[in-house]
């Protein structure tokens, strides 16, 4: 009798929505042994079912039996060799696809731990200058270097620290934090160890959202399993409610006191003065998670080799919305976007031709085609108006009406705004108003200026280019005048759509 | 004071912040954060009724009522608009009827394989969906 043989399909939920976990027991009732993976991160092939390193997917479960006899018309040929996972050059996501989330010895077996031993026989100032050494970047977005902060709250003087984990990825078209807290979770509680023996900290916190229960349930259990590598160090996962904005760190530290997730004004930086009022080391998870290949042997040089410019490392860019080979992709910094959208996706889903292409999230700029020569690089993006964020990359084709998307973006901003500065609060719903009179081509006076009481209100129509220009103005006022990115950043989608699109901001009788 | 608010209440009572955990678990158990449950979580955490009412209104997730319908959230973020979701609300909310609650969320991180949905029974727990088509959502929808 021979062995049963072994099957492995991830337990990420993302395969759990398309329907792993019958396909998993449809394999264990066929005889076979079921290990349920993290998730490689090709998405378009979920459920992939892995059976001695050669893959098949999208599986389902009228493909067992062929699976199993070799038969089957899915086979992608060996996953590790595959074009999509070949080129990528995998730190942070090094265990996707290979081991059990929930696996210490799989962690162990894979070089888990080694970076927080090394630490801890360093001292904070030693463990802070190798991140400074590797280039680390904040990877939620603003791109500040993790080391100077690290550096400020090891240098405050206090006697409560904290670590906080933003792990409150809200932006649509991201998925790698998910994909980090599901599949490889000691992973980041061993970054944040590390992170908290750097600075001094006695607690740390993972914030994350209540759309993830999947992630919230294995980092609870992996916290739990790892209690005692990570002792005295006190960690807990804290869960949002459904409020964007709380991916905003100082909300973010509100929320995990129990308040609104009302955004505060800086400074204090949440360095000096953060959550209960003490020094706080607040990093997005694909930063905290980069920290343990950092820290083990020559891991901070190999680190800084890799990337262009002030961009180093590599940054885990996740490929979305209408493209054909969806998925996680962590490259160095520098690739283009015609790489990424081309020859990486496949190009659209649809199959029809790429009209846009909305990088980092909700509020980042979107980009046309002409502009795909554009490095995946902090800078490169921040000179042609757009950013980066926490590297999500959305794909439309040209069914797409960008008037009706940058209207999407004012009024996504006026229904998760905090309400704490008049320009976010205000400006999104009166940024909806005017992208709506452009569209359906009004003249004339609108209602509340012709109100005796709007003494200062113009009296006269305004025409269409007087309606752009007062957008405009509006997105400059909103930019510069909120209190965070979410009221500073929604011109960005806004701006990017009118300047490149503008014939579909045109209706009505004025068009 | 109910038992299991009492419960809740003793559970949380060494956490630092510990509002949030308790009314994450008071909805879930009470399938709502009632004016009454606010006012006695106040009290206990030696806090205005204010401040927690302003919290409860604050975040989506805590509801004042509770609707005991089985619930479809549907993403409507950028990313499964781009893979057609738009198309699929007007159907969603034929089915839905009295019967279902269909909810908005933004993102539950299924950006690749959008529309993405969340189904929330109270009978089958919660499901995530995703690859929806009119097809599929029907299903989804009668199975409820």
């Amino acid at each position: 009798m021979t062995d049963p043989r072994t099957i492995r399909i991830s337990d990420d939920s993302l395969a759990l929505a398309l329907g792993a976990d019958a396909l998993a027991q449809a394999f264990a009732d066929a005889g076979c042994v079921v290990e349920r993976n993290s998730s490689w991160g090709m998405h378009w092939l979920e459920p992939l079912v892995e059976v001695d390193g050669v893959g098949y997917g999208p599986a389902t479960l009228e493909d067992v039996a062929a699976i199993l006899d070799g038969t089957s018309a899915l086979s992608i040929g060996v996953i590790a060799e595959h074009p999509f996972i070949k080129p990528q050059q995998r730190l942070t996501f090094a265990r996707a696809g290979k081991t059990r989330p929930l696996s210490l010895s799989d962690y162990e077996a894979s070089g888990g731990w080694s970076g927080l031993r090394r630490a801890q026989a360093m001292s904070g100032d030693q463990v802070i200058a190798e991140v400074l050494q590797s280039g680390l970047r904040g990877r939620g977005g603003a791109g500040f270097p993790a080391g100077i902060k690290w550096n400020t709250v090891a240098k405050a003087a206090a006697s409560r620290k904290y670590v906080v984990c933003n792990a409150d990825e809200g932006d649509s078209g991201t998925f790698a934090d998910r994909m980090l807290m599901e599949g490889d979770p000691f992973q980041l509680i061993e970054g944040l160890a590390i992170a908290a023996h750097a600075v001094g900290a006695q607690t740390a916190y993972i914030y994350t959202r209540s759309e993830y229960p999947h992630a919230i349930a294995k980092l609870r259990a992996a916290i739990e399993l790892a209690a005692e590598i990570i002792a005295p160090l006190h960690m807990e996962v804290r869960v949002g409610a459904g409020a964007y904005v709380c991916g905003e760190e100082t909300s973010l530290l509100n929320s995990i006191e129990g308040k609104r997730g009302v955004v505060r004004a800086k400074p204090p930086l949440p360095a000096l003065e953060g959550l209960f009022g003490c020094p706080t080391v607040v990093n997005n998870v694909l930063t905290i998670a980069a920290i343990p290949h950092i820290l083990s042997e020559g891991g901070a040089a190999e680190y800084a080799a890799l990337g262009v410019d002030r961009s180093l490392g590599t940054k885990p860019i996740q490929l979305a919305g209408n493209i054909k080979h969806g998925g996680l992709y962590e490259t160095a910094f520098g690739i283009s976007l015609h790489d990424l959208v081309y020859t990486v996706g496949g190009g659209t889903a649809s199959g029809r031709p790429v009209k846009a292409v909305q990088v980092g999230g909700p509020l980042g700029a979107y980009l046309t085609p002409e502009q795909f020569d554009l490095p995946f690089d902090y800078e490169a993006y921040a000179r042609a108006d757009a950013l980066i964020g926490h590297g999500g990359v959305v794909v439309w084709d040209d069914t797409a009406d960008m008037g009706a998307l940058a209207r999407f973006a004012m009024e996504f901003c006026a229904a998760e705004s905090c309400g704490k500065c008049t320009p976010c609060r205000l400006g999104s719903t009166r940024g909806v108003e005017l992208i709506d009179r452009l569209r359906e081509g009004r003249s004339g006076v609108d209602a509340v200026s012709a109100l005796p009481q709007m003494h200062n209100a113009r009296k006269s129509p305004r025409q269409r280019e007087e309606d752009i220009a007062l957008l405009e103005d509006l997105c400059e006022t909103m930019k510069f005048g909120s209190l965070c990115a979410l009221g500073g950043f929604a011109p960005y989608p806004v701006l990017s759509a009118l300047k490149n699109w503008p014939e579909d901001f045109t209706g009505g009788d004025r068009s | 004071m109910d038992e299991r608010l009492a419960t809740i209440l003793a559970r949380h009572a060494e956490r630092e912040g510990p509002l949030l955990p308790i009314l994450h678990d008071v909805q879930a158990a009470f399938g709502c954060v009632s004016p009454q449950v606010q006012q006695a979580v106040a009290q206990a955490l030696n806090l205005s009724r204010a401040e927690v009412h302003g919290v409860v209104s604050f975040y989506h997730d805590f509801t004042e009522e509770a609707d005991p319908r089985p619930c479809i959230q549907l993403c409507r973020a950028e990313a499964c608009q781009a893979r057609g979701v738009e198309a699929l609300v007007a159907q969603a909310e034929e089915l839905a009827g009295n019967k279902i609650r269909i909810a908005t969320v933004y993102c539950l991180g299924l950006c690749s394989v959008g529309p993405a949905a969340r189904v929330v029974n109270g009978l089958v727990g919660e499901q995530l969906q995703a690859r929806l088509d009119a097809k599929k959502l029907a299903q989804v929808m009668v199975n409820l």
